[in-house]
């Protein structure tokens, strides 16, 4: 842009980007392979004019100018000329990279260009400071919207330390030797009385399931991409039938493939039905010929990172595979309302979705809602321990991921997770119910790297098992966002790496039998640094739950409100 | 670590003896108190089986309001056994008041009434002293139970028992249980003492309880006022069992499948499989972690011993037909019953209850993988 020209409130210069690249010329081979991947075209091959000046200091550059100018006028011989008819500048051109500064163009940081650039010529870099161009990216009225994280590093999960380490009259355990047995219940459980009251009289006795406490968390078939499901899939059936863990996978809202539906594997995973009620034709079509029941039924009425707010796959995700699956049309958005709307209360709603999807399956599969972290959490289970076929609780707090939601909701809505499962665990403690509904926590477990530590800080603080996504989108496929505001673009279906595509040209990029790997090299080392963190604890043979005086912070204020040990 | 040693004979004994055991397992406690359990009385006690016997400790305020208490109730004191202590204290031992050990007649209102009735008043009649007694130290009761004699103390076993004059000739018990203690976690107190006691039921433990919180919250909010105290970890020890038997009506061979049930593929492969997953589920937050040697007895005066999961804990029991000894030592075991057939001690392992009927003939090991008694 020229300097004379009208600048618009919203003309960026690279500078008010949130990401530079940085490009260097004397490495680059012009390949071309970075222009070729960038997710959002922010780079571009370009032409560079550049002046040369002479000086007589540098007697080389005077050479170089004069052979310069000799491509432009031929007649002209440097040797021939006097010292005073020499040219003082020349100019020259050369191609290279050039940073977009369109809005819609800037730079995601996603450092696919580094990644695919084989003589380390290229890369983003996060600007200092505040970028501008976060106050204009809401051109023609439309707010941001983004896929990912919170983009907050912060961590009370990470604050909290094991401090009850047994010693002296009581041996520690050997996370390597003993006998474990760290697995968690789903489904409502009945007092012992009842159940006993029940077992001699026949009674109907909820379907109670026996799972491993770490749940890859609701993900739709839609918001990832066909290998990345494949790969959790693949990943979760080899943990069930080859290593004996019984770990499973939420589908979220957007249906299950029809083969899987009429599969064996059936019985690993947890169909979530949302307001959208996205694939449940599908669903509902299949279950005469189910194979096998499926592990639970989640009904979803609020997610961590958008409380509130409805699901939302949008166009661009909506392909032909996607749209059959779920029933709808190709290519149009698909926000799910912020509620069921076919009850005029959520209380009704939730009594009657979990009667009716206990109803079809005969009431052999546990349903239990899934909620957003919120201060009105405590009279959802309130609800629920009033009603005997509410099989358990989760709770998705404000760290929680999203395929999509505005930033808005995603950075300044939601209630943290810790005192919120706090809450309800002493909650249902007062009620004597503590191991009647389980409550499942999720949002934020793991999003420093430190997995097992924030699983069991929060299954210490009354969680039965904790349900991860981002964690599992970042360690078996390599999702390349942080906290920082990196990539971000999950919605849009144009993930770098393949996993919330739906392009084909994208998701080639992602080989399901990698993510398969990934998956179990990811629970087969949480389980061991679970151990690592129980065995000294003292604790093997049942999942610690509720097993607050093992738990320690150095916040006085933190330590009183969760109910744990202040230490410094 | 605490050492424990429970005494079952058919012919009353001194608890000096089940002293004499503990003070040979001296290099397995620091001799920080000691707790005694009597049941199945000889001497005076012999004649008034049926008779609520209390046993506490109680500051001479503490005594006034305890007659003023107890007559409101409407009890009369039958019999009273004083412990006379000496007059210059013993180092290590606080000085107290007096050592209740008494007998009383039943209040006439409770005639006619059932004996889960009766069970019941006397439990709560010994939770209202206990609460009476909380805020000035003046009232410490241990148990309130026919046929039945508490004593605990801080300092060194063999140093109280001297202390207390506790091998006189008319304290006598066919069921003794006793605790050296160990001192480790919590700040000495005598609520903290094993044995522990509700309703008949009675238990000792060594080790910790690491899951202690969760247990305790679980049988906190169970809605039985008995459930309460917890000075110690190891009080739900007792608790559960009375849970077990008397809340849930199951046998003393669930009481292992509840602190520590089998793992899957051992479940899978009882007789039992399918009411014990259930109960497995049902009771998980009564699921013990840690390293612990359980010895109890029940109502019926059956003595038993049961390891954790990892037989973490030493535990032998052996003796000849009218007397058999737990004991958390073998030495134990030689002090107190030097001529029994010792290649018949049995050391309980991860999977076995080892019990000893009220008839006193033999152990019995009853092994998690055989079926249960009674189920539903």
């Amino acid at each position: 842009m020229s300097s004379n020209r009208t600048i618009k409130p919203s003309s960026l210069s690279l500078s008010d980007l949130p990401w530079q690249i940085c490009w260097k010329k004397d490495r680059c081979t012009l390949c071309g392979q970075c222009t070729a991947v960038c997710p959002v075209q922010a780079i571009s091959l370009s032409v560079f004019r550049k002046r040369n000046i002479a000086d007589s200091m540098n007697p080389s550059n005077l050479l170089k100018l004069a052979n310069s100018s000799s491509k432009t006028d031929s007649s002209l011989q440097t040797d021939t000329l006097s010292h005073n008819e020499r040219p003082l500048s020349s100019f020259e051109t050369y191609y290279g990279i050039r940073q977009k500064t369109t809005i819609e163009e800037a730079c995601i940081g996603c450092a696919m260009c580094s990644m695919v650039c084989p003589n380390d010529a290229i890369e983003p870099r996060r600007s200092h400071g505040i970028d501008r161009y976060r106050f204009h990216i809401n051109q023609d009225g439309e707010p941001r919207k983004r896929g990912g994280r919170r983009n907050s590093t912060d961590s009370l999960l990470d604050r909290i330390k094991f401090i009850r380490i047994s010693m002296l009259t009581d041996p520690a355990l050997d996370a390597g030797r003993h006998e474990f047995e760290l697995r968690t219940l789903l489904g409502r459980i009945l007092s012992p009385k009842e159940n006993i009251n029940r077992l001699r009289n026949n009674g109907w006795i909820p379907p109670v399931r026996e799972i491993y406490p770490l749940i890859i968390g609701g993900m739709s078939f839609g918001a990832l991409s066909p290998t990345m499901w494949e790969g959790l899939q693949m990943g979760v059936a080899y943990l069930n039938e080859e290593l004996g863990m019984p770990v499973r996978m939420s589908t979220g809202e957007g249906g299950c493939p029809p083969r899987l539906l009429r599969s064996r594997f059936m019985k690993y995973v947890i169909l979530q039905i949302a307001s959208g009620y996205f694939g449940w034709d599908e669903i509902i079509h299949a279950i005469p010929y189910m194979k096998e029941d499926p592990c639970a039924i989640e009904i979803k009425y609020g997610q961590g990172a958008k409380p509130g707010d409805g699901g939302l796959l949008m166009w661009h995700k909506v392909n032909k595979l996607i749209a059959a699956i779920r029933g709808v049309p190709q290519g149009v958005s698909l926000p799910s309302p912020p509620t069921h709307q076919t009850q005029y209360s959520i209380e009704e709603s939730v009594a009657k979705m979990i009667i009716s999807m206990s109803m079809a399956w005969g009431f052999r599969v546990p349903v239990y809602p899934k909620i957003s972290a919120s201060s009105t959490s405590l009279a959802v289970l309130n609800n629920l321990t009033r009603n005997d076929y509410a099989s358990a609780l989760a709770i998705d707090g404000e760290d929680g991921g999203t395929g999509a939601a505005y930033s808005v909701s995603m950075d300044h809505m939601g209630h943290p997770i810790a005192s919120c499962i706090r809450d309800n665990y002493l909650n249902l403690v007062k009620l004597g119910k503590q191991n009647e509904i389980p409550i499942f926590a999720g949002g934020g477990i793991g999003k420093n790297g430190n997995l097992a530590a924030n699983a069991a800080a929060l299954i210490m603080l009354g969680a039965s098992g904790v349900q991860i996504g981002k964690y599992v989108m970042q360690a078996a496929a390599g999702c390349i966002g942080t906290e920082t505001d990196r990539c971000n673009v999950c919605n849009t279906g144009i993930c770098p790496k393949g996993i919330t595509s739906q392009d084909p040209r994208l998701y080639r990029r992602l080989d399901p039998e990698d993510v398969a790997q990934r998956i179990v090299d990811l629970f087969v080392s949480f389980d061991i640094e679970l151990k690592k963190i129980v065995a000294p604890l003292g604790r093997s043979t049942s999942l610690p739950i509720g097993m607050s005086d093992a738990l320690g912070i150095d916040d006085y204020q933190v330590a009183q409100r969760l109910n744990i040990k202040y230490v410094v | 670590m605490c050492r424990l040693f429970a005494l079952t004979s058919k012919d009353p004994v001194s608890p000096m003896e089940a002293i004499k055991a503990l003070n040979v397992m001296k290099e397995g406690h620091d001799g920080s108190g000691v707790g005694l359990l009597l049941r199945d009385l000889g001497g005076p006690f012999e004649e008034m089986k049926d008779a609520p016997i209390l046993s506490g400790i109680f500051t001479e305020e503490g005594i006034r309001k305890l007659d003023f208490f107890m007559m409101e109730q409407g009890f009369m004191t039958k019999y009273k056994m004083s412990i006379k202590v000496p007059k210059t204290g013993m180092e290590g031992i606080p000085r107290r008041g007096l050592y209740l050990l008494r007998a009383y007649e039943y209040p006439d209102s409770w005639d006619g009434l059932s004996e889960e009735d009766i069970a019941t008043r006397l439990m709560m009649t010994r939770l209202k002293i206990r609460a009476m007694g909380e805020e000035k130290q003046d009232m410490i009761v241990f148990s309130f139970w026919p046929d039945t004699i508490m004593i605990k103390e801080l300092g060194d076993p063999l140093e109280i028992a001297r202390y207390l004059g506790l091998d006189r000739r008319d304290m006598k018990a066919r069921v003794i249980m006793a605790q050296g203690r160990q001192n480790t976690n919590y700040a000495i107190n005598l609520y903290a003492c094993h044995p522990f006691f509700i309703k008949g039921y009675s238990t000792m433990t060594n080790g910790e309880n690491t899951a202690f919180i969760p247990i305790k919250d679980f049988l906190s909010t169970r809605d039985f006022p008995g459930y309460t105290g917890y000075q110690s970890d190891s009080e739900v020890f007792a608790h559960i069992l009375h849970y077990t038997m008397s809340g849930l009506g199951l046998g003393l061979d669930a009481y292992k499948h509840v602190i520590t049930p089998l793992q899957d593929k051992d479940l899978d492969a009882h007789p039992d499989a399918v009411f014990l997953k259930h109960l497995k589920k049902s009771c998980r937050q009564l699921i013990i972690d840690g390293p612990n040697c359980v010895i109890g007895t029940l109502p019926d005066n059956t003595v038993f011993m049961a390891q954790d999961r990892k037989k973490l804990r030493p535990g032998v029991v052996g003796g000849r037909p009218g007397m058999f000894a737990f004991s958390s030592e073998i030495c134990g075991l030689d002090a107190v019953i030097p001529d029994r057939d010792k290649s018949r001690d049995i050391q309980p392992m991860h999977l076995d209850t080892a019990i000893v009927d009220p008839d006193r003939q033999e152990i019995k090991i009853c092994r998690q993988t055989e079926p249960l008694s009674s189920t539903i």
